[in-house]
């Protein structure tokens, strides 16, 4: 069953997450994939991560695909306009990738090449709208297309975002423009994430919860400064600061099971985004259950 | 350079449905105001509208906020405030009224050559199709890095935008203005795409 079905069947998906490499040496992320592939419906392919010129998004998801692994092809508007991100919406469709997550995308200030221009002539919610529109045979503008695409279109939202009130709002204009399925920035307060799902609840919509694999307490602490709507508690870092090096991943692999189990019953799925650490997601699973 | 362009009747006459107060800016001479068009269109919304000035450069914080003193008891009476002016003078009427409706008549336009006449807090970048009517008078454009449309991304903390923590967010501003007027659910528009014809068009470039 596909990544599309399980979430209309309202199965519990899980989906894991590739970021190409600075270069061409893409094959040991796809074996990494390989490896987990009993336990995962998804590979969410990021799109230039933190704005760091790298490998593409697309070409990866296809090399996935014919790996027989199921992509979500993560598109961003920062540095495409509307043609040439409608243009990669169907080429992705011919390449036979059919989830995708429609994001705004980091300013390129933030990554390698501070000094490109920022594009976004698009953003989150138009974005969704212009793939919607190719689904109906049509583009932005309204001209007709000869062939036209079918998707499973997902969006982002950040449940720890303060306020949260303009995220709620967003993720509503994302619905209205088409996205199916969320996944979440990190979480790692549940009772946040609780509260955040009863203000979400009404919408119906799938979502899966995001998982960071913590690596130190110095990572969880630069989060807290530094990572828009994560906030790693206190107990959490204490736990990863009192760990000896060699135990941190054995603790790490505890904190997420444990920050799984208590999302399960709350929300559709979870995302775990690994970071470097491929290796010990099915530790992760299996921890939590699965 | 700019220019300003009276907006649609769709979307002014639904500003003038409650008691409004006007104001014209007939400040610099770089700007060229339709007045008459103004005036033809306010004669028309007559019934409404509680009073009408002709002020100079809103654009100034000092000086706007002198006259929204001296006309406190026409600003008290109105429900809504409209500005005929670029997209500068709007956001400065925007802030000091902070609780008042305050809406955009005009569209700013881009035109070739010098434009500024002293350093501003507030931006306007003359993109032709004037947003402020939808974000409480804080302008998308000129205060999200990102220029969005349909709301914030998710790389604020703190109320600071991800590019530089000195800098707010935008949007996060937007909705604690539309707050304030408790018009948030204003953020629940339909999907915004920017029209760049607008901006670069070469109608702009024949200067009146």
């Amino acid at each position: 069953m596909n990544f599309k079905d399980k979430i209309i069947g309202k199965q519990f998906v899980i989906t894991s997450e590739i970021g190409p490499p600075k270069g061409t040496n893409i094959e040991p992320h796809i074996e990494e994939a390989l490896h987990i592939k009993d336990k995962i419906d998804a590979y969410n392919v990021t799109d230039l991560q933190s704005s760091v010129m790298r490998l593409g998004s697309l070409a990866t998801c296809a090399l996935l695909i014919n790996k027989g692994l199921e992509p979500v092809f993560q598109i961003t508007c920062r540095d495409r306009n509307r043609l040439a991100l409608q243009s990669d919406l169907l080429s992705a469709y011919v390449l036979g990738i059919r989830n995708i997550l429609c994001l705004t995308g980091d300013h390129p200030v933030l990554g390698d090449h501070p000094d490109a221009k920022p594009v976004f002539d698009l953003d989150s919610v138009s974005l969704l709208k212009a793939a919607t529109d190719l689904m109906n045979g049509k583009d932005i503008n309204g001209n007709e297309l000869d062939g036209k695409p079918d998707f499973f279109l997902g969006a982002v939202v950040s449940p720890g975002s303060d306020p949260l009130e303009p995220q709620i709002i967003k993720m509503e204009k994302k619905i209205e423009a088409g996205a199916k399925f969320f996944q979440t920035q990190a979480v790692y307060d549940l009772k946040a994430f609780e509260n955040f799902m009863k203000k979400v609840e009404k919408y119906n919509v799938s979502i899966l919860g995001g998982i960071v694999l913590l690596k130190s307490a110095g990572m969880a602490k630069y989060m807290n400064e530094n990572v828009a709507g994560v906030s790693v508690p206190d107990k959490y870092i204490k736990m990863m600061a009192e760990a000896k090096k060699e135990d941190r991943p054995k603790t790490s692999i505890k904190i997420a099971a444990e920050l799984i189990k208590g999302m399960k019953s709350l929300c559709q799925g979870i995302h775990i985004m690994p970071l470097g650490w491929e290796k010990y997601v099915p530790l992760v699973l299996e921890e939590s259950g699965f | 350079m700019l220019i300003t362009k009276l907006k649609s009747y769709n979307e002014l006459i639904p500003c003038f449905s409650d008691k409004v107060f006007v104001i014209k800016c007939s400040g610099c001479k770089e700007v060229y105001l339709p007045e008459e068009e103004i005036d033809i269109f306010l004669e028309k919304q007559n019934q409404n509208i509680i009073s009408i000035k002709r002020l100079d450069y809103l654009c100034n914080e000092d000086f706007s906020r002198t006259y929204s003193e001296t006309y406190n008891n026409f600003i008290e009476k109105s429900d809504v405030v409209v500005i005929f002016s670029c997209g500068v003078g709007v956001q400065v009427i925007s802030k000091i009224l902070e609780y008042k409706k305050v809406f955009a008549g005009c569209d700013t336009n881009y035109i070739n050559g010098f434009q500024g006449i002293s350093a501003q807090s507030w931006d306007c970048r003359q993109c032709g199709e004037c947003y402020l009517n939808y974000t409480g008078g804080i302008c998308p454009i000129t205060a999200c890095s990102k220029h969005l449309l349909n709301g914030p991304c998710g790389g604020y903390k703190n109320g600071k935008c991800e590019v530089n923590s000195e800098m707010d967010c935008g949007w996060v501003m937007i909705y604690n203005r539309l707050l304030k007027q408790k018009k948030q659910e204003k953020l629940i528009t339909k999907c915004r795409i920017r029209n760049y014809k607008k901006y670069i068009s070469t109608d702009n470039k024949i200067s009146k």
